[in-house]
């Protein structure tokens, strides 16, 4: 049997995902030419003409007839959007009015030259970039480009025809597309068509053959169109073999890895790997080995480009750091599994590390062990750079030049008087002493310069013949050699020990600012902290002005912290935000959307998903990958920190609502088996009562009717605990304030409790001259009875009860006493808790009946506290204050 | 007596209304029903009741409002079935006109002593000069009032409050009415006076004052001097 190959389960994964998040985005479909002319803007335009018919909403983004008739025909019976007037620099530009579009949300839009750049102060730099906020808004779009336009191409195009391509758009921009359609014509065809005017109006027809429209120049041309089309349908046959599961041949996972510094050679390279990534079906990997070797301007601004660059086509980027440039890049082909490395050839061609060191392609070739090599030369672009040396760049002004030079001079001179003293060998070391100490000051030239200086200096004044630079004895001329090889060596060791030294001191720094962001963050106790100690960390670090916006869940929408400095934000910048919150990518200033805005934004995401916007303003006028990547980490982290709050925050919702939950539950047992209890009584008595037509006895008759009464007495005061539970919790009692006597309080409690009266002993104890009460007499009713309840059935027949109330200048003291067992001490506190019940085999009671009287009380702005008696008992006392602040 | 008492029951709970036909005819008294108010008004026509048991808590008009309806037209003695902890609503439906009141769920004994107190009081009875309650005896032509034999002095104030509570024996009466009929002053929060004066009279003539029995407190709605046997 055949060995079935499986489909890898990842990657069907990778694909169902794609799939679903298809369904939401919007289809882009695009035509493809070699060059200008071919009959893109025709092709696309007759078939939105067909969708139109087919009834969608067809809309024209852009398109550019470029004067062409047959196009300009086309055009009429499609609706056009006007395009937007951008004023720039004194001239009136004309872009895609993009917002418009999302405004109309049409079914389909035809957007012309997607490689195009837009005009400052669009939404976007380039107009793909709106196309794809298109599709992420589920309009769909027919868009054409030429193959020149394609990053991976852009060279090849170049060299083909001579000229060079500015604008272009990365080759990914393909792999977004659900259909590519090649608009395909031979190069005769073209020409003719060009003699015959319906490329070009006739004034620009000449120019254009002899440049760019030569044969040989178009079938080039045409066979790269051909052959990337030819690509993509393999690749459209693997997919389609994946998606229905048909087993085939799948490739084991290649990875590729390239090295990336600031040689602008590096673009083609990464170019280049991209290419060979896509056919290979293989990640690749664009890593930067920062070296102690520290970069000027220039060149950090060209790695900063090669960086985004490979980041554009599809490359995962790792930066690290490492002694030396073979060894990190073999350490991280290694870490990450890289099966191949891609090299270029041209690379660091310093005569002066040949010297030292083997060249890095040969060392790359020993080192790196199992992993497959791409030596790949580059292309001859920048011939300035090709020429440039590994010399540390000069950056030192002539003012040091001249200070280092003078100290080896002043040395020299103050040695000169001694040097019969100290012979002139010592002098010698002397001096290269003093070599070996200035790089702690100077830089690498003046360094350089001082270390040819002094034995120079040595030769002439101190070795005989002095005053000469000639010298007699062949061991001084061994001397002086030596003396300028050790100055030289070591002033660029030191040297090299300074910048690298430097190049720790930096990167700690940073690591440095990471881990106080973390600590910081981590001691964060909730949202607001967490958002404070980002804030003063960004702050720190960045010396930029930071906004916070969180989503608000319940306002659904973007507002700024109250933690920011910046409260207020403009409507343009919010807008921003906005956009960043939904679309969950940066934009702003530094970046390629949105650009004009004064801050850069970047979306606050957390593992599991987005939570609000950071805003950044730099005082940078360009912000490189490096601080960028910084950046990144601060925000990521900050994300983390805040998803844990809000989970913080749910996780305690979740808590709270157990615990009431939990709480229902005991109030639903307790009320079942209250209700029960009575109900079962009444419906036992009064159902024999109707069974037995004939009750002999009629005192067994009225016993049952008694029971009855009894069940019937027991419900109602569960019922009234219930309503008044409920009213106190509602917070919406209202109490009545009236003056009532003390008295008549008592007196109503005790005409309740008539029965009791006969089986307890129930005193009252009132003081002489008790004044009148401001209180709500019936509340109160309802609290002194339910204590008084409470001690009836707690204690046995026959005991005392005794209801007191004192007074005195502030308050009112009402005591209510039994003489039973009293409670342990460790209860004491909880017997005013909801539903709390000592003994739970003593039935009659809710637990309700204390917690209420307690809330009665403190509606009265009273105490209400239980003591047990030293002579045996509880003691419930009372207090509540005789002036009532009104209301 | 040979002809029985007309009761008319206006509730809209058929429970309440069964429980009520049974005990009260059992009682000798004859029950109409009405589950609501249109329906009440009618029977009042129809059957011409001696007396009306009305809730106050009826589906189709607000039992205040059918009480002063009735009082526009009839004196019938009205006695409020309501709930507990709506004072208020007793008390306004006193003052508008109500006889007396009664919460559910309710003692049948107590509704029955209070039916009898109300049909007592609306008919024209001569004015007896002499009035006798337990163990006091008031003679209204010499404003004498003996308690046990011995003669008790009051104030006048004091012998006021007493004659309104004799006039209404067994009635409850708010404390708007007292201040009303006494101080002139209705609806006001003065209780204070009311208090100090039913204290007083409780000292002078209840047995034990500080458990009265004689002149009791309706919780939150105002005073009532029980019949005593």
């Amino acid at each position: 049997m055949e060995e079935k190959s499986r489909p890898n389960p990842d990657e069907l994964l990778a694909k169902i995902k794609k799939d679903e998040q298809k369904g939401k985005k919007g289809k882009l479909k695009i035509y493809l030419g070699m060059c200008a002319g071919v009959g893109k803007t025709f092709a696309m335009l007759q078939d939105a003409s067909k969708a139109k018919g087919r009834g969608s909403d067809v809309l024209i983004g852009y398109v550019e007839t470029h004067g062409r008739a047959e196009t300009e025909f086309l055009l009429f019976s499609l609706p056009q959007l006007p395009r937007r007037k951008i004023y720039y620099k004194g001239f009136e530009l004309e872009e895609m009015d993009t917002d418009t579009i999302l405004e109309k949300k049409p079914k389909l839009v035809v957007v012309d030259e997607l490689a195009h750049t837009n005009a400052p102060g669009s939404r976007h730099n380039k107009r793909y970039l709106d196309v794809l906020e298109l599709l992420d808004n589920g309009i769909d779009v027919y868009s054409a480009i030429n193959v020149q336009h394609l990053e991976s191409l852009a060279d090849t195009v170049s060299q083909i025809t001579g000229v060079i391509i500015k604008e272009t758009v990365s080759d990914s921009i393909l792999d977004t597309a659900d259909e590519i359609e090649l608009v395909d014509i031979s190069p005769d065809e073209l020409l003719q068509r060009l003699s015959d005017g319906r490329v070009y109006t006739a004034d620009k027809t000449k120019d254009a053959v002899e440049n760019f429209f030569r044969k040989g120049n178009l079938s080039a041309l045409r066979e790269l169109s051909l052959r990337l089309t030819a690509d993509r349908v393999d690749k459209q046959v693997r997919d389609y073999m994946q998606e229905n599961r048909i087993p085939g041949p799948w490739k084991s996972t290649q990875r590729i890895l390239i090295g990336i510094g600031p040689n602008p050679n590096s673009a083609d390279l990464v170019r280049w790997a991209r290419r060979i990534a896509y056919t290979m079906e293989a990640s690749w990997i664009a890593v930067n080995i920062e070296t102690s070797q520290v970069l000027d301007e220039k060149q950090k601004r060209n790695l900063n480009k090669n960086l985004e660059l490979a980041k554009e086509l599809g490359a995962e980027i790792i930066t690290t750091s490492d002694t030396d440039i073979v060894k990190g890049i073999i350490r991280v082909a290694k870490n990450q599994n890289a099966t191949h490395i891609v090299i270029g050839k041209s690379q660091n061609k310093s005569f002066i590390l040949k010297i030292f060191k083997k060249d890095i392609v040969d060392r790359i070739i020993n080192e790196s062990g199992k992993i497959d090599l791409y030596i790949v030369s580059g292309g001859d672009f920048d011939s300035e750079n090709k020429k440039s040396l590994q010399i540390p760049k000069l950056q030192s002004g002539i003012l040091k030049y001249l200070l280092s030079s003078l100290i080896v001079l002043i040395v020299a001179a103050i040695c000169y008087p001694f040097s019969s003293l100290l012979g002139y060998q010592t002098v010698a070391l002397i001096l290269l002493f003093i070599v070996c100490l200035l790089p702690l000051i100077f830089g690498p030239g003046p360094v350089m310069v001082s270390a040819i200086l002094s034995p120079v200096i040595w030769n002439y004044f101190f070795v005989p013949p002095k005053f000469t630079f000639m010298i007699s004895r062949t061991e001084d001329i061994l001397m002086f050699f030596m003396f300028l090889i050790i100055a030289f060596v070591t002033g660029v060791l030191t040297t090299k020990i300074r910048q690298r030294e430097k190049a720790v001191i930096h990167r700690e720094e940073r690591a440095i600012a990471l881990y106080n962001l973390a600590g910081d963050l981590s001691k964060a106790k909730n949202l607001e902290e967490v958002i404070k100690e980002s804030v003063k960390n960004l702050k720190r670090v960045f010396n930029s002005e930071v906004t916070f916006l969180i989503f608000d869940n319940i306002k659904n929408k973007l507002s700024v912290s109250k933690n920011t400095e910046l409260i207020h934000i403009s409507e343009k910048e919010l807008s921003v935000a906005q956009w960043v919150y939904t679309n969950k990518k940066r934009a702003g200033h530094y970046t390629d959307s949105l650009p004009f805005a004064e801050y850069i934004y970047y979306p606050l995401i957390g593992p599991r998903g987005i939570y609000g916007v950071v805003g950044l303003k730099l005082k940078d006028e360009v912000l490189f990958r490096e601080k960028e990547t910084l950046i990144d980490s601060f925000i990521k982290q900050t994300g983390a920190s805040v998803e844990r709050e809000m989970l913080n925050q749910t996780a305690n919702k979740a808590l709270l609502l157990e615990e009431s939950e939990k709480l229902y539950k005991t109030l639903f047992d307790s009320i079942s088996h209250e209700l029960k209890t009575p109900i079962a009584a009444i419906m036992g008595a009064s159902s024999y009562l109707l069974h037995t037509n004939t009750i002999e006895n009629s005192e067994t008759q009225n016993q049952l009717i008694e029971e009855i009464n009894i069940a019937t007495i027991r419900l109602n005061r569960l019922v009234e605990n219930l309503l008044d539970m409920a009213r106190l919790e509602s917070g919406r009692l209202i109490p009545g304030f009236k003056t009532c006597d003390v008295n008549d309080l008592f007196n109503s409690i005790l005409n309740n409790f008539e029965k009791e009266s006969k089986t307890h002993d129930i005193h009252i104890d009132i003081q002489e001259d008790f004044p009148f009460i401001n209180i709500d007499f019936v509340l109160m009713e309802q609290a002194l009875k339910n204590i008084l309840q409470n001690a009836l059935i707690y204690t046995t027949l026959n005991s005392k009860i005794e209801l007191q109330a004192t007074y005195d200048e502030k308050y009112i003291v009402i005591i209510i006493s039994d003489n039973g067992n009293g409670i342990p001490e460790q209860n004491l506190e909880h017997i005013f808790d909801k539903f709390y019940r000592i003994d739970n085999k003593i039935s009659g009671g809710t637990g309700l009946g204390l917690s209420i009287a307690k809330g009665i009380v403190e509606v009265h702005k009273g105490t209400i506290n239980a003591v047990n008696k030293k002579s045996g008992g509880l003691k419930f006392i009372i207090k509540i204050p005789r002036e009532l602040k009104n209301n | 007596m040979s002809d029985t008492e007309n009761i008319l029951v206006i509730d809209d709970e058929i429970q309440i209304r069964r429980l009520l036909k049974i005990s009260l005819e059992n009682s000798g008294y004859k029950i109409y029903e009405a589950e609501n108010a249109k329906k009440g008004l009618q029977e009042i026509v129809n059957c011409r009741p001696s007396i009306i048991l009305l809730d106050l808590g009826l589906p189709d008009e607000d039992g205040l409002i059918l009480l002063k309806k009735i009082r526009d037209f009839s004196e019938i003695p009205i006695i409020i079935l309501s709930v507990r902890n709506s004072e208020d609503d007793i008390i306004t439906a006193l003052d508008s006109g109500a006889d007396d009141y009664i919460t559910k769920p309710f003692n049948t004994g107590e509704l029955l002593a209070r039916i009898r107190t109300s049909l007592r009081h609306s008919k024209p009875e001569q004015k007896e000069p002499l009035f006798t309650n337990g163990n006091i005896t008031v003679d209204f032509s010499t404003r004498e009032v003996k308690k046990k034999g011995q003669i008790v002095k009051l104030t006048s104030t004091e012998f006021s409050l007493l004659a309104l509570f004799v006039r209404n024996s067994g009635k409850v009466l708010t404390h708007n009415y007292f201040l009303k009929e006494i101080w002139g002053r209705p609806f006001s929060d003065e209780t204070q006076y009311l208090r100090v004066y039913v204290a007083q009279i409780r000292k002078k003539l209840e047995d034990n004052p500080a458990r009265p029995k004689m002149f009791i407190t309706e919780s939150g709605v105002g005073y009532r001097m029980i019949i005593i046997d």
